[in-house]
């Protein structure tokens, strides 16, 4: 319980154990179950690994799932309708997703207005763009062909398509290891890079985090912006980073999502921005900020995937999957409420 | 002029006045600090306490008069200059987050680095803890865990380590801002021993309050304030603790206040 990534695994152990019962012989723990659930949880998780940075920073974002529909159109549309090399239409949607972070933050450092309000300005603002934006260039809010383009383009390939060690997973389905099907090719190809890319960016902030002298300044600047001011650390500085960063973490959450289903529409991200701040509080992050892990919000978004994906495993209408959410949300800001007066009450 | 090292004064204020357009704040106050000695500075509220720390501090320029450390004439641009030369003010908010640890709290911007691995630069936890918890034993406080919380801490706890951290980052002089205010008696008498320990390693003490009680006890030089004016400057041997009760601004008040009940009682008998 000194930890604050603790409830998290031990919700992830609980929510394990329960599928374990109800779904265990269904195939959910087969190596492909388990890639359909990991990787619901692996996008989420790029997400929740910003949004958790930006909790700690005492701030929230809640542009993030608009960004995702935004940064997916402006990666996708010039290479389809005006030609331009895929890796340059995603290198333009970075800066774009920086540049509108950059504006967030400051808005939100300058005016000091709660970034909730400013965020939710932009929820609006970038979603009705992606759409005016995609009529009008594209004439439509769907568009495909995305997945092909990126396919061929060596560097958009290399980051964000396909699975990766799939020489390893062809070996040991020769080997009978794994499951094949009756050509030879393993069931599951290889590891989706949306994986890998998950497990760099937590392990990346986690390090940045707890390790480092930036790490110590979000926890600075969440825990009381005026003190740290008073000490010397550029909490507004720190404060524009995050944003700049969470907003970096929606682009790669389009990038990858529109190299893995080949096309970019409008509504893509949609309530996105809620998923990460629930699986950020399930991971121990305070809602007022100055507390908080990065692993702890990896096993938040794990725990959405689980429960996602494993209830079609199991004889529950999907539904369920809302209700148990909400349980598991509030359950967790009940307990994160209890670590806070603990940590902050004399002995 | 350079600085003189050996003038008998760290700090000193000479004829300062203060004033926000029309309003004066301070009015030629003149002020000295001897080497070592704590220097109390005593006044009801509005008295013009906290001006005063603010000019000390570097965040005000005085409008009038001079400003001088170590005998030279300075003229701060901000409270960094001040800290540049020493001068370190403890506020009353003390500048601490209460949800990180008492080590991340003491280093907090000025966080000690090693290499990791060759390559990552990282926050030396280690080290923090452990000069951390050193310096606090110094002053005679013993945190159990230098990674529980500061908000763990008590309110006493809390100013020591501000103070700690003051001392460690090469305070020649510390401004305490009412640092026993928000304190229970208990509180306030380890806080005063602190002030007394920080003296004895030959740090000056500018301690400001408006407790005579607080005062008293720590104190070598007692400067009283009054409405923006100085009532002067006093060594202990000169003056007793009632006299300085007097001086006050509200001390007669309470003096009649007192004399008011203590006649009530007479009745009461």
């Amino acid at each position: 319980m000194g930890r604050p990534e603790a409830t998290a695994i031990a919700g992830t152990a609980l929510v394990f154990a329960i599928f374990w019962v109800t779904a265990g012989d269904s195939g959910m723990f087969a190596l492909d179950g388990v890639m359909n659930w990991l990787v619901v949880s692996g996008y989420l998780g790029i997400l929740a690994v910003g949004a958790c940075l930006l909790m700690i920073a005492g701030e929230f974002d809640l542009s993030i799932g608009s960004m995702i529909g935004f940064t997916g159109m402006v990666a996708a549309i010039p290479p389809l309708h005006f030609g331009w090399p895929v890796w340059l239409s995603m290198v333009v949607a970075l800066a774009c997703a920086l540049g509108l972070g950059f504006v967030n933050g400051q808005l939100v450092v300058r005016t000091g207005l709660p970034s909730f309000i400013v965020t939710l300005a932009f929820l609006f603002i970038l979603r009705g763009l992606t759409l005016a934006f995609s009529i009008i260039v594209a004439d439509r809010t769907i568009v495909s062909g995305i997945g092909d383009l990126a396919e061929h383009d060596p560097i958009a390939r290399f980051l964000f398509s396909g699975t990766f060690g799939d020489g390893w997973f062809g070996w040991m389905a020769r080997h009978g290891w794994i499951r094949a099907l009756d050509d030879g090719t393993p069931l599951v190809r290889g590891i989706p890079k949306v994986l890998i890319w998950w497990a760099v960016l937590a392990a990346a902030c986690s390090f940045q985090l707890t390790r480092t002298r930036f790490g110590n300044w979000i926890f600075a600047v969440g825990g009381d912006a005026g003190a740290a001011k008073n000490v010397g650390v550029p909490v507004k500085r720190v404060k524009v980073s995050i944003f700049m960063f969470t907003a970096l973490c929606g682009w790669l959450f389009a990038m990858l999502q529109i190299c893995d289903i080949g096309s970019a529409a409008a509504d893509r991200g949609l309530q996105k921005e809620f998923e990460a701040v629930i699986a950020a509080v399930i991971g121990g992050s305070l809602l007022t900020g100055g507390y908080g892990s990065v692993i702890g919000a990896c096993f938040g978004a794990l725990i959405f995937g689980v429960v996602q994906i494993g209830i079609t495993y199991t004889n529950l209408n999907s539904d369920w999957f809302r209700v148990f959410l909400g349980l598991m949300l509030l359950s967790a800001v009940l307990f994160n409420n209890q670590v806070r007066r603990r940590l902050t009450q004399t002995r | 002029m350079a600085p003189d090292p050996s003038s008998p004064y760290v700090l000193e204020l000479d004829h300062v006045s203060k004033f926000f357009g029309t309003v004066i704040a301070l009015k030629d106050v003149t002020l000295r600090l001897r080497r070592g000695e704590v220097h109390c500075l005593l006044g009801d509220n509005g008295a013009g306490k906290s001006t005063l720390i603010k000019i000390l501090a570097g965040v005000h320029p005085p409008s009038l008069g001079t400003y001088r450390v170590d005998a030279e004439p300075v003229a701060f641009a901000s409270p960094r200059d001040a800290l540049d030369r020493g001068i370190a003010t403890v506020y009353q908010d003390l500048a601490l987050v209460p949800l990180m640890s008492v080590a991340r709290n003491f280093f907090l911007g000025r966080e000690p680095t090693r290499t990791y691995g060759g390559i990552f630069r990282v926050f030396d936890r280690r080290l923090a803890a452990k000069v951390a918890s050193e310096k606090l034993a110094d002053l005679g406080i013993l945190v159990r865990d230098a990674d529980q919380a500061v908000g763990t801490l008590s309110g006493g706890e809390r100013q020591c380590l501000a103070i700690a951290r003051a001392i460690h980052f090469g305070a020649r002089v510390l401004i305490l801002d009412e640092p026993t205010a928000a304190l229970g008696v208990k509180q306030s008498a380890n806080v005063l021993r602190i002030v007394a320990r920080a003296r004895d390693q030959g740090i000056s003490v500018i301690f400001i309050t408006h407790n005579v009680h607080h005062a008293y006890p720590v104190g070598d030089t007692f400067t009283l304030l009054d409405r923006g004016r100085s009532m002067g400057s006093f060594q202990k041997s000169e003056i007793s603790r009632d006299e300085v009760l007097t001086m006050m601004a509200g001390g007669q008040e309470m003096q009649h206040l007192m004399s008011e009940l203590g006649s009530g009682d007479d009745r009461g008998t």
